[in-house]
Formats: structure tokens, sequence, C-alpha cells
């Protein structure tokens, strides 16, 4: 009893740093609860992957296999992995909370009628967990019952796991799928293709917000910053609603939770909503025309100045100490 | 075609939310509540759905007391066609959440169920896929596209990187995300409307549904303050800053 089980995330047949922290999480759940923890990686050949996998200090890595596997459906992988939490008699199912691990996990918690803990950011010794509520105002300890436990965890709340000296055994299990329960079709995956490190992964991050004024802006103002820097680029809701980039970039409450070692915002405000997703990065700077915008509340640094001038004149700057 | 939209009644994003002293939740007292905004996307879809189909029922749920009934009629007056209120007062996980909307799904039969992504109060983003899960139904969180031909449905979904598309039969459970769609204001007809409107009260006991809760929250506390920093009076201040002193750039 006690046993943790990891679900391996990949893109690309290579796992994101997400994916390491997943892992990380899931061996400090492990160690609290005098338990092992298995990485699980599904898919149809996931046998490199799993090898890959391997390095990270899990008791044991699962290449859970099965031709309808091959694209993530959220059915069909709730199955496969229903099945094997059930053959292995896990206790703990943890993944990160990304845009997969959100979709898939609730799924499998109803699936084994278990209680679900989203997004959590610390583990207890006791198995219980603290996790953010109200836009990251509360946070909340949870505790929760049943023979069977779902976590999915912060990615900006845990390490990744650092590679360990000797490999974990590699186990290959071919999944039991019902195929004629499945309903659903993966069609396409439209890639929204960039040079610039990924928003989640990235040191520093740069994001404008409302201020910035149209989605061109977003290219003539910000992005030679952003480049000459060598930042990821993020938005605030408010860009994202008023259609000026992707719902990709967006840092939030109900975007994405970023922790860089400098965070950048720009004609951002600070609405709690935006704070909630970037409040926890090491160094945060903030430009800002208006002097009592709540994002200066949480800056290091503040810079009462209008981005138009103020972001260019950044990236000159910034340029000459490249040069220098 | 029916389709069911379940909501929830949240703070209104922009209300200072105040956690108790005793860490037993928030303070309620000058909390305005509405309809969790990504709920709100999901009615607007709804009927956007029926009026491109022309023909159809808007059928809205929620769970709670009963004053939640000025959500409902909100969300009634915005064009939904009629309204549950499964009447409890105690804690519920989001297991139980999801076995009483299925309990209601079993009842109305809707070809769909659509509803937000989360709620902005616990965050959660579980209920849609325990849902699913539950009645057997197909899936797709973070839409930002919904296309219905017949008995099939195709979704756009936000993901990770980019956009992916899944398809799959009816029924069928969708959770919304940002972009797809805006929704209307109730307008005045809207509203005078919703007054006559049907809106049944259920007592979550007569529904014989399991609601023991397998999560508690035992404690809801403030978490730690950032400090403000400094104000620096130029950008060529600011770039030494982050070179010389925070060794950033």
């Amino acid at each position: 009893m006690g046993d943790v089980l990891v679900f391996a995330e990949y893109q690309h047949e290579h796992f994101p740093k997400s994916t390491l922290v997943a892992i990380n999480a899931g061996l400090e759940m492990a160690r609290k609860r005098g338990a092992q923890c298995t990485v699980v990686v599904m898919g149809e050949n996931v046998d490199a992957l799993a090898q890959t996998a391997a390095k990270y200090g899990a008791a044991k890595v699962i290449a859970l296999e099965h031709a309808t596997l091959k694209n993530y459906l959220a059915d069909a992988h709730a199955q496969a992995l229903a099945n094997l939490v059930k053959s292995t008699g896990a206790e703990y199912v943890m993944a990160t909370a990304t845009a997969r691990g959100k979709d898939l996990m609730p799924r499998l918690a109803a699936r084994m009628d278990a209680p679900m803990a989203s997004d959590i950011i610390t583990i207890n010794d006791d198995g219980s967990v603290i996790r953010p509520m109200y836009a990251g105002n509360g946070m909340a300890l949870v505790e929760m019952d049943g023979p069977v436990k779902v976590i999915t965890v912060r990615a900006t709340a845990f390490d990744a796991a650092a590679e360990s000296s000797s490999p974990s055994p590699v186990e290959k299990v071919p999944a039991t799928i019902d195929q004629g329960s499945l309903k659903m079709e993966f069609v396409t995956f439209n890639e929204i293709k960039s040079d610039r490190p990924q928003l989640t992964e990235a040191k520093i991050v740069i994001s404008g917000g409302r201020g910035l004024k149209s989605g061109e802006n977003f290219k003539t103002v910000l992005e030679p910053l952003v480049d000459v820097v060598g930042a990821a680029m993020g938005a605030s809701r408010a860009a994202v609603d008023a259609g000026f980039v992707p719902n990709d970039l967006q840092v939030g409450q109900t975007g994405k939770v970023v922790a860089p070692d400098l965070y950048v915002a720009v004609g951002i405000s600070g609405a709690i909503q935006h704070l909630a997703g970037m409040k926890d990065s090491k160094v945060i700077v903030a430009i800002n025309k208006d002097e009592e915008a709540p994002i200066f509340s949480v800056a290091d640094y503040g810079l009462v100045a209008d981005l138009f001038k103020a972001v260019p004149e950044m990236a000159e700057e910034v340029r000459k100490l490249k040069h220098s | 075609m029916k389709i069911l939209v379940p909501l929830k009644r949240v703070p209104d994003p922009a209300t200072t939310i105040r956690i108790l002293a005793d860490a037993t939740g928030i303070a309620t007292d000058n909390v305005k509540w509405v309809i969790n905004p990504f709920d709100e996307i999901a009615i607007e879809e709804a009927l956007r759905i029926k009026e491109r189909l022309k023909t159809g029922e808007v059928v809205l749920l929620t769970i709670g007391q009963s004053n939640w009934q000025e959500q409902l009629r909100t969300g009634l007056a915005m064009g939904a066609d009629r309204a549950k209120l499964v009447v409890n007062d105690k804690p519920l996980d989001t297991l139980a959440i999801a076995r009483v909307i299925a309990k209601i799904v079993a009842e109305e039969q809707p070809k769909m169920v659509i509803l937000g992504k989360q709620a902005i109060d616990d965050d959660s983003n579980q209920v849609g896929q325990m849902l699913a899960e539950m009645l057997g139904w197909p899936q797709a969180t973070f839409a930002s596209k919904i296309d219905i031909d017949g008995e099939r449905c195709t979704v756009v979904r936000e993901v990770d990187g980019g956009l992916e598309t899944v398809a799959f039969p009816l029924p069928a459970v969708v959770t919304t995300d940002l972009r797809l769609n805006e929704p209307r204001y109730a307008s005045l007809p809207g509203i005078m409307k919703a007054r006559k409107k049907e809106l049944k009260e259920i007592p979550i006991d007569s529904l014989g549904v399991d609601l023991t809760p397998k999560l508690k929250v035992k404690e809801l506390k403030a978490p730690p303050k950032r400090q403000a920093g400094r104000k620096v009076g130029s950008v060529e201040e600011l770039v030494k800053l982050l070179h010389d002193e925070a060794k950033l750039i």
C-alpha cells in the first residue's frame, strides 16, 4: 500500500520539464509514505521513452503500450491507466497540471471512484496536500479518503527530478482496453511553432497586457525586447480576450502558471487573476504608466513609464550590454 | 437538441477575497455573487447551438441553496428555457457534484452537457471530465470551437503548444475555454420573460445519490504576501540593476 504511480506526459518523443516535475513529486510522495514510485509511459511504442524515464530514480518504469494509445484521447487513456492502477494496486496516481494532466486525471479519478486534488503545491508527511484556491488568495489543506487518490501537481511548485546513477528497470505491459467502449477520435493537432523558449520552461518571461493596445504592437514593440533578452513571451487574460495574442500565451489563474527567474510585466495592471500565474517568479519587473497599478505591489523593480518609449529603449540598452 | 448547462455561483472575479481568521473559508459579507464566467460562456454556446440548429432546448442546472435562484434567473434571462436547482447546504466534493449532475442527465436525456472548464472559486477543473466518465460519454475539455453535424460533434481544444481537434458522436460533455465566445448580456425583455420561465427546486436527498465527501478541505489560509520592491527612475537604471545586482540580463 501507499505506492505511487506517475503518468509521464511527452511531446515529440521528449519529456518536457513539467514531466520531470511530476516524477520528482511522485518520488517525494513515495518517500514520505514509505512506498515505491513507478513511472508509466503510455503510447503505441514507447520503449525509447521508457528508457529515458528510467534515468530519474523511480523504482520501476512501465511502458504501457497499445495501438489505440497512439494519439492521446481521454477515454482510451483513462481506461488503460485505470486498469493499470487496479493491477498494480497504486494508492496515489500523479501527473502535472498541464492541459493533458487536467484533461485525463479527473476522468481517471471518476473511473476509480477516487477523490482528486488539483494543482497541488505541497505534499505533507501524512499524505495530505496543499493547493491554491480563489486564484491563489487561499491555500487549502486537503485530505483525501479511499484506497486510491488522484493528484495533479503545479509545475512551478516542485523541482525537476535529477538524473540518478542507476537506471530503473523497465517493464513492458500491454494495455487493457475495451475498444468497443471508445467513442473519441483524434483529428489534428495544429502546433503553434515558435523559436522562443517555452513559456513554462523559460528562465525569463516577458508578458504584455492590454496596455500594448493591439496584436500589432505585441509584434513591433514587445517582441524585439523578448528576442534580444532570449525570453519567452506571455500575456495577460485581458490581452488574450482582446484578441491580441493566442490563449496559449495566457499567464494567470485560468491560463499557465509560471515562475521564471525574471518576469517582466509590460502594460499589465496586475489583476489578482494575473498575479495568480506569476507571483512566485524570483524577480518581478513591472513597466506601467499608472503608478497606482496593483502590479507594482508585487514588483521588485517598478518603472512608471510609457511602455511605447520604455520597451524599445530597454531593448536597445540590453543590445548595447550584449555587445559591450 | 436538448443541451444541459450545469453552472456554479461564485464570487465576482473583481471581488477582493478575504480569508476568515479561523481558516474555515472566505468572508462572504460584501461579496457579489455571479455565474462562474466559464459557465456563462457555456450558456452562451448552448444558446448559439440552439439558434444555429433552429430547434432544441437549453436547460440550466445548479446545486446550491435557494438563493442561487438569482444566477439561474440570469441565465434564463440570457435565453435559456428552464432551470433546475438541486437544493443542498452540505459541502460536496467534485465526485458528488458529478454524480448529482449524472443523475439529472439520466432524467433529462440531453444530447450534450456544456459547462465551464473550471470554477474560479475552487479552481479544480474536474467536474466535466468526471461527469463524462460516469456517463461513459466522450469529453472535449477547453473548447474554443464546437461544430455539430447531425449526431457528430467536432471540437477544437486549447491545449499546450497549439490547438487539437477531436471528433465523436453525441451525446458528449464539452467544457468551455475563454475564446469560445463572448457571452451576451440579458436584455430587458429577456429579464421580464425569465420571471415566468420554469425553475424547479429539487431537494438533494430525493435524488438517492451518494454524497459522502472523499475530499475534505481541512483549512484555508491566506498565502504569504510578496513584498513590494522599489521604483526605478529610468530604463537605464532598470537594465543596470538587472545586470549588476540581479545578474539576470
